[in-house]
């Protein structure tokens, strides 16, 4: 099968903006942390990045319907490595989210989105229909519903959100009613109230109401909201310059290389280079949603678009708090945000829609 | 393998295509809304996020005696703020920088709330002169109360026990009635500024002008980089002319008795020294004065607030008789006036008595004026009238202010026709006249009227404009508006003034009215004086009562002829114009001691930063010093830093102090070498002198003693 994948057939478009992307963040790192004591994190964001690559071109050579064989080990892992995190993991700022193995942390729930992208598209290949049963889609929804409950308990609300458009983007793909969609949203509006009162922590309720209000609290949690809107608003048309941002550079933007780096961007390269860079995730999400048109089968389609819905609700969600318009969550902007999880979990995706995509002849 | 299975339907993949398209145009807006339409609203933000305004305060101007030793100068001392640019703090905060500040928090509270009005880029003071431990709570709080901050001031430093602190006066923070004056426009909030005395009348010289830095900040507070510097001006020195020497001698003379001293150099009006008592310290004031030390001050029967040599209004007594005997020469009828008292007269159907009950015998001006003989007065005031007696008051400046710098001197008042009817509405009485002719009635001055009017006199008619600065280091907007040396020339005829200082001199004689504050070898020309208080029927009422006592004046001069020095002495419930006679004759002193002995050694005046290293410079060994301020702390409230210290040389001229009284006279000219001086030599001299064995070092004794033969 091996002899008709070329790399030919790799989305070489795809990959010029992924990196270009890339090569963005690690300049802003490179600003935002200039005379913190993050200084050089740059270098190690380009190490991750090169891991990344490599990582990707290593999977899109695993034929992706070997690893969809494998899906029931690695759901069953990813369980058992969500519980040893709630027993064995490091707590850090008053979540546990780390196993320590010494060499490095390791963050298990960053995984499951690829798990739980595999699990979709395994369940949804399998299943083959395209009217979804209310039976079944409560069964799938319950095959993501389980780990991110273990997640949400650690407590991390940001990446347990992000199980939630995998889940919505292979239900809708997979044929969901109209009828139940409507049925769902009405359900989680009515337990809402019951999540605010039971599900979340103080400090997460801090955050959403300082998104509703953040100048009640400026010297509290409505704080970053305020500096964010700040630094991107000072920004102007066209940005305050390279490491010239005061926002950036006076430490007033929170976390500016990570969680705000898109606020960061935006205040020193403005409207411009902030439209610019979204331009260049809508090319990438277009482009994926491309390669998922001409995917080989079922299984490739809802892989890819499992990737197409965590990025697009990454990005939604991070440009959405950097601009005021959603909570802050500690969402990362995937490829841009410094972090080796998301970076090398960004290309991992990514190279199965390679895979997907190098494929797409077979048959 | 896979068989016939459904493809995924492409309707949904456009949907979610479009779906995507939505939330990137919906996160355009997003930037669009932020970085196009509020930019403005935003970069201002941005701007005041990392730009503070750091003001630095200029320190007030010093104050030096006229051979530049410093008399108020200023040490640094840290003050509380807040710095509203950085944001509301809640009342939780104010609570907890109360307590750290060692506040009340309701007064922090209110005084905030108050002056929440204010530009928001003034600062509120909340606390001045913080201590270090309080230092350290602000400086350990940086990131809890990022709108805690504080700043150096350089706070007041006077002299100690209330020494000059009438003519001095003190500062205060601007109050809100002083701002809405058109005065005060220029002012700000929180300013610190005179409030009374040469503080007041020179403020604007001495207050200088603020400067500010605007400081680029980061989030924490932290200094990153500064953008631009105005420093802050000082405010300007100013000379005084008063020597620190003579008026140390005259604090010490007048001690807590109550009245005023002032001495002045005849020829050009400088004031050499000037006291009133009760004194009060104006150190309280530099901080923020308590509710309770400031009702203190302002019920305290004494007036301890009011500057007695020019804000006494008060009978001029026996005093006012030089001016008579000038009044009544140029009319000329003094010089041919002869008169016999007996003991009184009778004017006007009432009987006027001398002071001397037994009667002086036949009298003419010259011994009026050194025996003090009433009738003559009398005799004369009524031959003059008070029209013409009002005139010549007038003319030297009695009854009118003197235009020296001090704050809100007094007029006083001399009687006229005009003046009855005016504020009585009433016609005079001839009958009146009479008791003005010898300084009582409707008649009162201040203290450095008299000494005006009598050191023209002594200058036969060269009548100066009292004043506390040195002319020629001021700007010339003062000497325009001040006038300063302006000075008048009134006739005196020169064998009238001739007869009259003359006679003047002969006061302190033995057969005039002071012999006891004779000191050999000076030639001091004065005149006594007496003034009731009240009526001498009422005061008998009352027993004698120290209230009702009389008011001691003295006003004198040396030498007779081109004076140098003339001195005012006022001692309120002294009885009796001798016992003002002495306090004079021992400033005089202290200033003939300083004259003669200046070839000696002329001290030059401290530098400005007067630091340890010049301390000692100044304490080596034989160089006389005079410490008139210090540290000190007030007790109980954890060591409150109330002054710094300074020192300044004292004339190397021993300046000796000495009590005088017959027998004592030798007392001052046999000490060659320095040594203490007892701390407060003249105390208890008026009612009791003390006993010479007592004041003299023993190896003197047996020649004081036997010095004295007068």
């Amino acid at each position: 099968m091996n002899r008709y994948v070329h790399f030919r057939d790799f989305d070489w478009l795809l990959l010029i903006f992924v990196l270009i992307i890339c090569g963005l963040g690690v300049s802003e790192i490179y600003s935002a942390t200039l005379g913190t004591k993050f200084i050089g994190m740059h270098v190690k964001q380009v190490e991750w990045i090169t891991a990344g690559i490599v990582l990707m071109f290593v999977i899109s050579l695993i034929n992706y319907q070997v690893l969809l064989e494998f899906v029931p080990w690695m759901y069953a892992l990813s369980i058992f490595s969500l519980v040893s995190v709630l027993v064995f993991g490091k707590k850090y700022l008053g979540a546990r989210r780390w196993i320590d193995f010494k060499l490095f942390h390791f963050q298990p729930s960053e995984w499951i989105k690829l798990v739980l992208i595999l699990t979709m598209a395994k369940y949804f290949a399998e299943y083959r229909d395209n009217d979804l049963p209310f039976r079944e889609l409560v069964k799938a929804g319950l095959v993501v519903m389980f780990p991110m409950l273990l997640v949400l308990k650690q407590p991390d609300l940001g990446t347990a959100l992000t199980y939630v458009p995998i889940a919505v983007m292979a239900l809708f793909l997979g044929g969901m009613r109209a009828r139940h969609g409507i049925i769902l949203l009405l359900v989680a509006a009515v337990l809402m109230p019951a999540v605010w009162k039971w599900g979340l922590k103080p400090y997460q309720k801090e955050r959403l109401s300082t998104f509703v209000a953040p100048e009640a609290d400026s010297h509290g949690a409505g704080y970053q909201v305020i500096q964010s809107q700040v630094a991107v608003g000072s920004g102007g048309i066209w940005g305050k310059g390279l490491a010239k941002g005061t926002q950036t550079q006076g430490q007033f933007l929170p976390v500016p290389h990570t969680d705000f780096i898109f606020a960061a961007w935006s205040e020193e390269h403005g409207f411009v280079g902030a439209f610019f860079v979204l331009l260049l995730y809508f090319g990438v999400l277009m482009r994926l949603i491309h390669d998922a048109q001409t995917a080989p089968d079922r299984a490739g389609v809802f892989l890819i678009m499992g990737v197409v819905a965590v990025l697009a609700f990454h990005v939604l969600v991070n440009v959405g708090m950097v601009v005021g318009f959603m909570p802050v969550t500690g969402i990362p902007l995937p490829l841009m945000s410094y972090g080796g999880s998301s970076i090398l979990f960004t290309f991992l995706s990514l190279g199965i829609v390679m895979n997907v995509r190098m494929r797409r002849y077979v048959n | 393998m896979f068989g016939r299975e459904e493809k995924v339907s492409t309707i949904r993949l456009t949907v979610a295509q479009y779906a995507i398209l939505v939330i990137f145009v919906f996160l355009v807006y997003g930037l669009w809304s932020l970085q196009v339409m509020d930019n403005a609203r935003l970069s201002n933000m941005a701007e005041q996020n990392r730009v503070k305004e750091v003001p630095i305060l200029a320190p007030r101007g010093k104050l030096t005696d006229r051979e530049g030793r410093p008399v108020v100068d200023n040490y640094p001392s840290f003050s509380a703020w807040l710095v509203r640019s950085q944001g509301k703090t809640s009342d939780t905060d104010l609570d907890a920088i109360a307590a750290g500040l060692h506040l009340d928090a309701n007064d922090l509270k209110t005084h905030v709330q108050r002056l929440s009005a204010m530009p928001g880029y003034q600062p509120i003071i909340i606390k001045y002169d913080i201590t270090p431990d309080e230092l350290a709570f602000i400086e350990s709080h940086r990131n809890e109360y990022p709108a805690l901050d504080t700043v150096q001031v350089h706070r007041r430093l006077y002299p100690r026990n209330g020494f000059m602190a009438h003519t001095i006066g003190y500062v205060g923070e601007v109050s809100e009635d002083m701002l809405n004056q058109p005065r005060f426009e220029l002012y700000n909030a929180g300013d610190i500024v005179g409030q009374s005395g040469l503080e007041a009348e020179y403020n604007d010289l001495l207050m200088g002008k603020n400067g500010s830095r605007r400081v680029l900040v980061n989030s924490k507070g932290k200094e990153v980089g500064v953008l631009s510097d105005t420093p802050a001006v000082p405010g300007r020195q100013i000379q005084l002319t008063i020597d620190l020497d003579l008026q140390l001698a005259a604090e010490e003379t007048l001690g807590d008795k109550n009245g005023a001293i002032v001495a002045m150099d005849p020829k050009t009006g400088e004031i050499l020294a000037m006291v009133s008592r009760p004194t009060f310290d104006p150190n309280a004031f530099a901080v923020r004065i308590t509710r309770k030390d400031w009702s203190a001050l302002i019920n305290d029967p004494g007036k301890p607030l009011l500057n007695k040599a020019t804000q006494a209004q008060l009978a001029p007594g026996s005093t006012f008789k030089i001016l008579m005997s000038v009044a009544g020469w140029q009319e000329g009828i003094a010089q041919n006036l002869h008169v016999l008292c007996n003991g009184g007269a009778t004017f006007y159907g009432h009987r006027f008595g001398c002071w001397l009950k037994g009667g002086h015998g036949s009298v003419d001006l010259s011994t009026a004026i050194y025996q003090s003989c009433d009738v003559f007065f009398y005799t004369l005031a009524e031959k003059l009238g008070i029209e013409r007696i009002a005139k010549y008051a007038n003319e030297f400046g009695l009854g009118q202010k003197t235009g020296i710098d001090l704050p809100q001197e007094v007029q006083g008042v001399i009687p006229s026709e005009e003046w009855k009817i005016k504020n009585f509405h009433q016609k005079w009485f001839a009958g009146e006249t009479i008791s003005v002719g010898i300084g009582q009635g409707a008649i009162a001055i201040s203290p450095v009227q008299l000494l005006r009017a009598v050191s023209a006199i002594s200058m036969g008619g060269h009548l100066v404009r009292p004043h506390l600065v040195v002319p020629d280091k001021m700007p010339q907007y003062y000497r325009d508006t001040l006038k300063y040396e302006e000075t008048r020339e009134i006739p005196i005829d020169p064998e009238g003034w001739n007869t009259i200082t003359d006679a003047m001199a002969r006061v302190l004689l033995p057969e005039g009215t002071a012999p006891s504050a004779h000191i050999p070898g000076l030639d001091i020309a004065g005149k006594t004086g007496s003034a009731q208080t009240v009526s001498l029927a009422l005061r008998a009422k009352y027993a004698n009562k120290a209230e009702f006592a009389q008011n001691g004046w003295f006003v004198g001069f040396t030498p007779k002829r081109n004076p140098d020095i003339v001195v005012c002495v006022l001692f309120q419930g002294g009885e009796h114009g001798k016992l003002a006679a002495r306090l004079a004759t021992q400033v005089i002193k202290a200033y003939e001691d300083k004259k003669n002995n200046h070839h000696i050694e002329h001290l030059k005046p401290p530098d400005a930063s007067s630091g340890e290293a010049e301390e000692g410079a100044l304490r080596r060994p034989g160089r006389k010093t005079m410490e008139i301020s210090g540290i000190w702390t007030d007790g109980g409230d954890a060591g409150h830093l109330q002054a710094a210290r300074f020192v300044s040389p004292a004339s190397a001229a021993k300046v000796q102090r000495v009590v005088a009284a017959p027998g004592l006279e030798a007392y001052a000219h046999l000490d060659p070498e320095p040594r203490p001086v007892p701390s407060h030599p003249w105390r208890d001299t008026v009612s009791h002198l003390p006993p010479v064995a007592a004041i003299l070092p023993a190896p003197l004794r047996g020649k004081a003693v036997s010095g004295g033969a007068r």
